[in-house]
């Protein structure tokens, strides 16, 4: 392979592998607990390729995005910036946010929406160890019955919940790996 | 085919029509306002349903467009030309064979499945609309879940006409929270909305993409006295004989002589080439 540069790791057939990506990504956040294949973009470390694939998929010079923590070095805010024109932001600002769950930090720094406009929320792109279905049980819109996600802070995520329809929705992603948690799903431990 | 980019819009626009839709699968039931462009067709022809499909297929989709029921009266023949010119997507009139069916003002016969999109048309997505004119005013009862105003309405129709009239378009309650309007199908199809299928509505005039979760709980409202009912014509369908199909009326001639036919076409052709018959059947069949 060649070496990683700005201008690489991009759509080489743009409007076909966006489609699919979104297709991915739309199916996880109608179905929370869903784990998909999401490919297409070869971002630079420690980006995913899931987790890069949606930024290329969701942003462009409308939105802003947060690179929190070991995400944000010169070679990631170049290749974002080349790839998507997204302006870089802070937490508060962020349409869009990634990086681990600890990187990321507390939740209540990224926007909810507002009553009127519960979709001015921040996305957040969780990278993730691993994704399992397994752990606390979901339930809510887009769920038979329960499912299960290994989610990596249930408290959190339940307090999220917790302010519907306002609040955060998520992207988990590993690999080539992604699911979704929206705000709309109910939380429960699990056994 | 190589004239235009993929599925017609701009890469930019259909992120952002992108965006829109996962919010609105988030927030079950509530309007999502995204920049609508202008479309190669009139306002109302569904431009909305047109920017939803355009940013929802992929290049190995099967795409069904119906129009009320009807995969060939004109909009849906245009639209359904419209991305074979411009996506170069596998069209079909089957509903089993279509991966994202685009539709106005009708839910196939047919029960939807997991791996399908419905796309709906959408001319006035706000149920409060014809009750409070005023924007700024309907997002507040939205916002603080005030939809007495609605309950009103129905108990109108009631006073007036001894049961709720209102026959499509009929409101529903979203996952407990949101009042939405299921777009003008008929009431009849109330009971599909909870189904297997993802379901995204485009309202292209009026600048607002929403959405309804497969297995989402869908509640149309009404009143423990004067329970919700689903309504369709006291009829079989003269070509194939279903009784649970949504119908048409259809008027033969100057004499009062009148035949009802599924508005489903595909379903009552596949009924038909299984050999159902109805009251007409042998002088219709060509």
């Amino acid at each position: 392979m060649s070496v990683q540069t700005q201008f690489s790791g991009g759509f080489q057939n743009a409007p076909v592998q966006a489609a699919h990506a979104f297709r991915a990504a739309m199916t996880v956040m109608a179905r929370p607990g869903e784990i998909r294949e999401l490919n297409g973009g070869q971002p630079p470390e420690p980006l995913s390729v899931a987790a890069g694939t949606l930024l290329l998929t969701l942003c462009d010079p409308d939105t802003k995005v947060h690179l929190a923590g070991a995400t944000n070095t010169d070679a990631v805010r170049e290749w974002l910036t080349f790839h998507t024109g997204a302006h870089l932001a802070q937490a508060p600002e962020a349409d869009f946010a990634v990086g681990t769950w600890a990187e990321l930090g507390s939740l209540r720094t990224y926007r909810i929406g507002t009553a009127e406009y519960p979709d001015r929320s921040a996305t957040l792109i969780v990278e993730c160890d691993d994704l399992q279905q397994t752990g606390a049980e979901l339930r809510g819109p887009g769920i038979k019955g329960t499912a299960r996600l290994n989610l990596p802070d249930v408290p959190a995520l339940q307090a999220n919940a917790a302010l519907y329809p306002l609040g955060r929705d998520f992207f988990f992603t590993c690999g080539d790996q992604v699911a979704a948690l929206p705000r709309s799903t109910q939380i429960s431990a699990g056994a | 085919m190589n004239e235009y980019n993929f599925a017609y819009l701009d890469e930019q626009t259909k992120r952002m029509i992108r965006r829109a839709i996962l919010k609105g699968l988030a927030v079950p039931g509530y309007q999502v306002p995204f920049a609508s462009r202008e479309m190669p067709m009139p306002y109302g022809w569904g431009t909305g349903g047109v920017q939803v499909s355009a940013a929802t297929l992929t290049p190995d989709d099967t795409f069904k467009v119906i129009d009320q029921g009807a995969d060939d009266t004109t909009n849906a023949v245009s639209i359904r030309k419209f991305f074979e010119n411009t996506a170069g997507v596998e069209t079909t009139e089957e509903t089993e064979k279509a991966t994202v069916i685009q539709t106005r003002h009708r839910i196939p016969e047919a029960k939807l499945r997991e791996d399908q999109i419905i796309v709906y048309q959408v001319p006035i997505p706000e149920p409060l609309r014809f009750l409070e004119p005023r924007e700024t005013e309907t997002r507040k009862m939205h916002s603080l879940e005030e939809y007495g105003l609605m309950h009103v309405k129905l108990y109108e129709d009631i006073s007036q006409h001894g049961a709720i009239s209102t026959s499509y378009a009929y409101p529903v309650m979203v996952s407990d929270r949101y009042v939405m309007d299921p777009s003008p199908i008929p009431k009849f199809d109330n009971p599909k909305l909870e189904m297997d299928a993802i379901q995204l509505f485009g309202a292209g005039r009026e600048q607002r993409i929403y959405a309804v979760p497969p297995h989402t709980k869908v509640v149309s409202l009404d009143f423990e006295d004067y329970p919700f009912e689903a309504t369709k014509a006291d009829h079989p369908c003269d070509l194939c004989g279903a009784e649970d199909s949504y119908l048409d009326e259809v008027i033969m001639d100057d004499a009062g002589n009148r035949m009802f036919v599924c508005s489903d076409t595909d379903y009552c052709r596949s009924r038909r080439e299984a050999g159902h018959k109805g009251r007409l059947a042998e002088e219709n069949a060509a």
